[in-house]
């Protein structure tokens, strides 16, 4: 793993960790559109229910806001000034406005309950669109983007993305066909009035674009702070041990109340322009309300034989102006979260975007049988396995049997184009033979073992196994065919025995305990509290490292893959358990093709050939005793140890 | 917990208090000016009195100014207030973890101190502001509104007054069975995340098992689970708005039509029912807004108690009052110690220790994982306290020292140590602040740290990435190495502190030590023999008691565990290729 540490360390990737500002989203409506596709692709229907069911609470609404009109002016105005009581009227009229009303209680209930499945429903399948796309991403990606980062589309762009589908989308739509009906009314009733509110809308908006822009990029500051923080509290709290031994506490408080008071300032920069918002747009409203009863109170008293502009017509306007602004100041409200869950979509749909790993194998890997001499394509499981070759050109299928011969020819390969990492790579590995690879760290060790199951591709010269070019035979056939332990051991939620049957699914429990005996960690699974059943949570985090090894072996070896790679682990466990491990290695090893990163000299001993390696270059290579008479660079490294050690 | 959090507020009470001021004045504003536009309509309008309208308008508009002030100075006391606070209930942590013992540090993990110190406190500060600017707001805005309704007209305000008892039950109610419901989304949606997590960090062990489909099929099966029990709990909560919406309807139907009755009855003016409509809204509208509150703060509280452990929480290693202030020689004794880390378990880690080291000697220590060995030196900087005897650095117990003048003198390179990020000058200078670069390039080199230093582009100058993660280990092992050494301790403890350094460079150190630091009392914890055998006296750790503590020969003569190490590793078995120079 070594190598893939260097290249996530380098430069580019840890700067767009968490804590740089939020990029600017570049193109809001294209990406605006793009979730838009994505709820409706599914969710055509129900979209469709919750416009009419937005389209009907607000025309109740707003018949609802016209009915204080007729009220007044159609039924009490002609009663006091008549003097009747007949009530008639007056009920059949709240009658029809309660029907109108409950047509908009029940719409508003439609509404939101639709928006459940609709909301939840896209979620869950952008979760999994997300999920299965990054499990075809090839390694590649992982190591260019910092972890955190991938999470937090999980958790963080997610839940915000969830906010704008259920909450800020329906709202702004509520609020258009609100502002547009509202319009439409306002100008029925007095022209010149409607043009008064539009001047004061458009200081609220100006107002507001203000507060918003000032909020928001003190925001962006305060995320950065945040983020700066954050970073530094992690580094203090994972080094809060060194922190004590070296009495530094003093500096440690002084640098972080620094860092602590930046956020506290742009919090409250943020804070307060954003609270700024509210009681502007609401005292410009109310100043707007004020104008207009002026003016239309005018309008009213002077000519109100001219205009046929009532009393009760301005009551309405002056109830319009009112449910005028909320829905601007409402809208207002909602841009800072929009433009941040634009900003979180962007990052999953670029995620989307990424090409997935491609495949262009066509060579298969199945169960055979002999039959007659030949090799032919069994349906069950035999034990043995062949290429199953198709050629295109003469139509015909040959077989040919899985050997576990790897050959590397001329192979040169950069996790970039510019920069090289391994050169000329030339190796031949025979069915059955153990190769190790030795050097320093950053020799190329692990990035050879991972050429092989092509989690990377080469750049120049050739990779054959039994005599095929490796690009020629299926990803998931070659990947099955190989067996690697790897050096960081990873382990999923799970019990021990889903771990295990993690190599080969539908094994039996026989052959769990089998592969676990092999791999010498049958002994301590009894002993766990609930044995092969016992849940392991957090990578296995309850286990030892020896342990978590342990499994890891057992886990190859239920797989019986006939090529294996193994990265021999450096850490220091104590050497009861190293022998324990080793030994599981050694069982393991025995009668495949194996490759292995070794830091062992037994391991490197046994070997039937031994490849150094120094800065991407294969140096020496050959047996133990044959590099041991070469007297060069093997020799040296191995009688320098001999003599510390003895 | 309470009033440990409250105590935080501190410089920020002032504001604290102002806010809900300047709210109750926006509010008064909000309330007055529907009462000021009904006497428009009534004696303005239908008393064609444009001078009243005039006079009363403008009297509006002063109002409504001074309900902006009003809200401004909500909004900025408000954020001063919560974003202070916030401040303030972040250093209280971090200042009091920086008192923390070793143990104290144990009984918090990592990732929780983060999350104390960062979302916790932001969900407090998000909680304060909006009590602050709304747990006085909403209540008041209802009460004034209903007060104002009341002098209207009792009757029909008498129909607000059932709408409001009729909501709170029901409010309370649905938020009482949503929270529950929320509580076990929210714990299962972590469980979802957390197995994202593990599929992005093992992604070589499922492409290499070609387990992508299964691992497809594992989440699509969770993401389904979780969308099930979200749909559930938010069927809980899809009431709310219906049943809101519904009786602000029926508010208004019914006040229309009493109203209307009262009007012909010449009991009510028009003006006056646009106002008590208009008090509609703010009645019901603050009724949701208290439920907000009420469940933000009952969120907000988790926080508040995790943040309030951590500031509660009490050092539990002190100085002594008139403490030794300085340490006289490097000589260290062991007396009967017994040590737990849990005081009240059992069975202790360290049994019964004897031991007395010579200023000068050159210890190493050795045995296998789980037998204390670390245990046993971080006693000798009173990292943790005894159990029961005594440790003694030059003579004295070093619960008698002043601990920073202790640990300055017993220098420990722990076994889990990092790199700060910061140059490597810096990361050298926690050793001395005032090593000069001529010092630091000499503990380098003690340390075998100058060779690959020198080698990088900026040298002393290059920056360490947070963790140490552009080093690979045995460079940042020979780092952390020369940053103990400027110190210049009497006692340098090296707790397995050369395991991914190669032996031959690990030889040079020793031998450095030997030469340049004769004086230093050192121990050294080692895996390898090798590490361990030039030592003038080794001790044999086995499960928490000493087996063995003398000379290499002797040991591999006399003692059967030290001598079952020694012959698996001159087996052949645990030479390094790893790092060769």
């Amino acid at each position: 793993m070594a190598e893939a540490k260097v290249i996530q360390g380098g430069p580019g990737t840890r700067g767009q960790r968490r804590g740089m500002p939020r990029p600017k989203v570049e193109n809001p409506i294209g990406i605006l559109k793009r979730i838009m596709g994505y709820v409706f692709k599914y969710y055509s229907l129900h979209m469709v229910v919750v416009v009419i069911c937005i389209f009907l609470t607000v025309f109740s609404s707003v018949q609802g806001t016209l009915f204080t009109r007729t009220l007044i002016d159609s039924y009490i105005q002609p009663m006091v000034e008549s003097g009747s009581a007949d009530y008639g009227p007056l009920l059949a009229a709240i009658m029809r406005v309660a029907l109108f009303y409950l047509l908009g209680v029940a719409a508003t209930f439609v509404q939101q309950k639709v928006m459940i499945y609709l909301g939840q429903g896209t979620l869950k399948r952008l979760r999994e669109d997300m999920f299965e796309h990054m499990e075809s991403l090839p390694i590649r990606y992982f190591d260019t983007h910092a972890h955190g980062d991938i999470m937090s589309m999980y958790t963080n762009d997610i839940d915000t993305l969830r906010q704008m589908i259920s909450q800020s989308v329906p709202q702004m739509l509520s609020s258009a066909i609100t502002i547009v009906s509202v319009l439409a009314s306002m100008i029925v009733l007095s022209i010149p009035l409607t043009v008064l509110t539009l001047v004061m809308v458009a200081v609220m908006l100006f107002c507001s674009a203000q507060a918003t822009r000032m909020s928001g990029k003190n925001f962006v500051a305060q995320q950065k702070n945040l983020g700066d923080l954050n970073g530094y509290i992690e580094e203090m709290m994972t080094g809060q041990k060194v922190v004590k031994v070296f009495n530094h506490e003093q500096l440690a408080v002084e640098k972080f109340d620094k860092l602590n008071e930046e956020l506290c300032q742009s919090a409250f920069k943020a804070n307060a322009y954003s609270g700024a918002l509210g009681p502007i747009n609401s005292q410009l409203g109310n100043t707007s309300y004020v104008i207009c009863a002026m003016i239309g109170g005018a309008i009213a008293l002077s000519g109100s034989v001219g205009t046929g502009f009532t009393v009760g017509a301005l009551a309405s306007f002056l109830t319009f102006n009112k449910s005028f602004s909320m829905p601007i100041n409402q809208v207002s409200m909602q841009f800072n979260s929009i433009i941040m869950a634009l900003a979180g979509a962007d990052r999953i749909f670029r995620l989307l975007d990424e090409k997935p790993e491609t495949d262009e194998g066509y060579v298969m890997l199945v169960d055979s049988e002999k039959k007659d001499g030949e090799i032919v394509e069994a349906d069950h499981h035999t034990g043995h396995w062949a290429w199953k070759h198709y050629h295109k050109a003469s139509d015909t299928t040959t077989y040919q049997p899985m050997e576990g011969d790897v050959t590397f020819n001329g192979v040169d390969f950069g996790y970039t184009d510019e920069k090289m990492v391994l050169h000329d790579i030339v190796l031949h590995a025979k069915p059955g033979q153990k190769i190790a690879f030795v050097g320093s760290t950053g020799a190329g060790k692990t990035t050879i073992t991972n050429l092989i199951n092509r989690f990377y591709d080469i750049q120049d010269g050739k990779i054959r196994y039994d005599n095929i070019n490796i690009n020629k035979i299926k990803k998931k056939d070659l990947r099955r065919s190989l067996g690697i332990v790897l050096q960081d051991t990873h382990l999923f939620t799970g019990t021990v025995k889903d771990n295990i049957r993690y190599g080969k699914l539908d094994a039996t429990d026989e052959e769990i305990i089998a592969a676990a005996k092999l791999a010498n960690a049958h002994s301590f699974i009894k002993r766990l509290p609930e044995g092969y059943d016992t849940m392991l949570t957090g990578d296995g985090g309850n286990l030892s490292q020896g342990q978590r090894q342990l499994l890891a072996i057992a886990r190859a070896a239920i797989a019986d893959p006939p090529v294996l790679i193994l990265d021999e682990a450096t850490s220091s466990i104590d050497t009861r358990t190293e022998r324990i491990v080793q030994d599981g290695m050694d069982k393991l090893m025995s009668g495949r093709t194996t490759f292995v990163i070794a830091h062992r000299l037994s391991t490197v001993r046994n070997s039937d050939c031994i490849i150094v390696l120094e800065q991407g270059r294969i140096i020496e290579q050959g047996t133990h005793d044959e590099l041991i008479a070469r007297k060069q660079k093997y020799y040296q490294l191995y009688t320098g140890m001999q003599s510390e050690t003895a | 917990m309470l009033k440990t959090l409250m105590a935080q507020i501190k410089e920020f009470k002032l504001p604290s208090i102002i806010t809900p001021i300047c709210m109750i004045g926006e509010v008064i504003c909000e309330m007055v000016i529907p009462v000021l536009m009904a006497g428009i309509v009534d004696k303005g309008i239908y008393g064609g009195d444009m001078g009243y309208i005039f006079r009363v308008g403008g009297m509006m508009v002063v109002i409504a100014v001074f309900g902006l002030f009003a809200g401004l100075g909500g909004a900025y006391f408000g954020s001063k207030a919560s974003t202070g606070f916030a401040r303030n209930l972040r250093k209280a942590m971090f200042d009091n973890i920086q008192t923390f013992s070793f143990s104290n540090i144990d009984k918090f993990s990592t990732s929780g101190l983060v999350t104390r110190l960062t979302t916790d406190v932001t969900n407090i500060q998000n909680a304060y502001m909006m009590i602050l600017r709304m747990a006085m707001r909403a209540p008041s805005s209802m009460i004034v509104a209903m007060i104002m309704s009341f002098i209207i007209s009792p009757r029909l305000a008498s129909i607000y007054f059932v709408a409001v008892i009729f909501l709170g039950i029901i409010i309370g109610f649905v938020m009482n069975r949503a929270t529950k419901y929320f509580k076990e989304v929210f714990e299962k949606y972590d469980l979802l995340n957390e197995s994202v997590q593990e599929n992005v960090s093992a992604i070589r062990v499922v492409k290499a098992y070609v387990r992508e489909d299964y691992e497809n099929d594992k989440f699509r099966k969770a993401a389904t689970n979780i969308y099930n029990m979200f749909v559930k709990a938010e069927m809980n909560i899809v009431y709310m708005s219906p049943v809101m919406t519904g009786t602000v309807y029926a508010c208004i139907l019914l006040i229309s039509w009493f109203g209307a009755h009262m009007i012909v009855a010449g009991d009510l003016s028009t003006g006056n029912l646009m106002s008590l409509l208009t008090y509609c809204m703010n009645i019901l509208m603050s009724l949701m807004m208290l439920a907000m509150i009420f469940v933000m703060i009952t969120m907000a509280s988790a926080s508040g108690k995790r943040i309030a452990e951590v500031i509660e929480e009490k050092a539990d290693l002190v100085n002594k009052e008139n403490p030794v202030m300085s340490v006289p020689d490097g000589s260290i004794s062991f007396d009967h110690v017994n040590f737990a880390y849990n005081r009240t378990s059992d069975e202790p880690v360290l049994k019964d220790i004897n031991l007395d080291i010579k200023s000068g000697e050159t210890i190493g220590i050795i045995g296998g994982t789980g037998s204390a060995k670390s245990s046993l030196v971080n006693l000798i900087s009173r990292l943790y306290d005894v159990t029961d005897g005594s440790v003694r650095v030059g003579g004295v117990d070093v619960r008698d020292y002043d601990m920073q003048i202790l640990r300055d003198q017993v220098s420990v390179v722990l076994q889990k140590n990092v790199l700060f990020s910061g140059t490597i000058l810096e990361n050298l200078r926690w050793g001395d602040p005032n090593a000069t670069d001529e010092e630091c390039r000499r503990a380098c080199k003690m340390a075998c740290a100058d060779e690959f230093i020198e080698r990088m582009p900026d040298g002393y100058d290059t920056f360490i990435e947070q963790g140490g993660s552009n080093v690979s280990g045995g460079q940042r092992q020979r780092l952390c190495i020369a940053r103990a050494l400027l110190k210049k301790p009497r006692i340098l403890i090296l707790d397995d502190s050369t395991s991914a350094v190669d032996t031959a460079t690990d030889a040079r150190i020793r031998r450095a030590f030997a030469e340049e630091i004769p004086g230093t009392t050192k121990l050294i914890i080692a895996q390898r023999i090798s590490s361990v055998q030039d030592c003038d006296r080794i001790i044999v750790m086995d499960d928490g008691q000493i087996s063995g503590f003398d000379t290499h020969e002797q040991l591999i003569k006399n003692n059967v565990v030290y001598r079952e190490v020694y012959e698996s590793q001159t087996g052949g078995a645990n030479a390094d290729f790893d790092k060769p120079q």
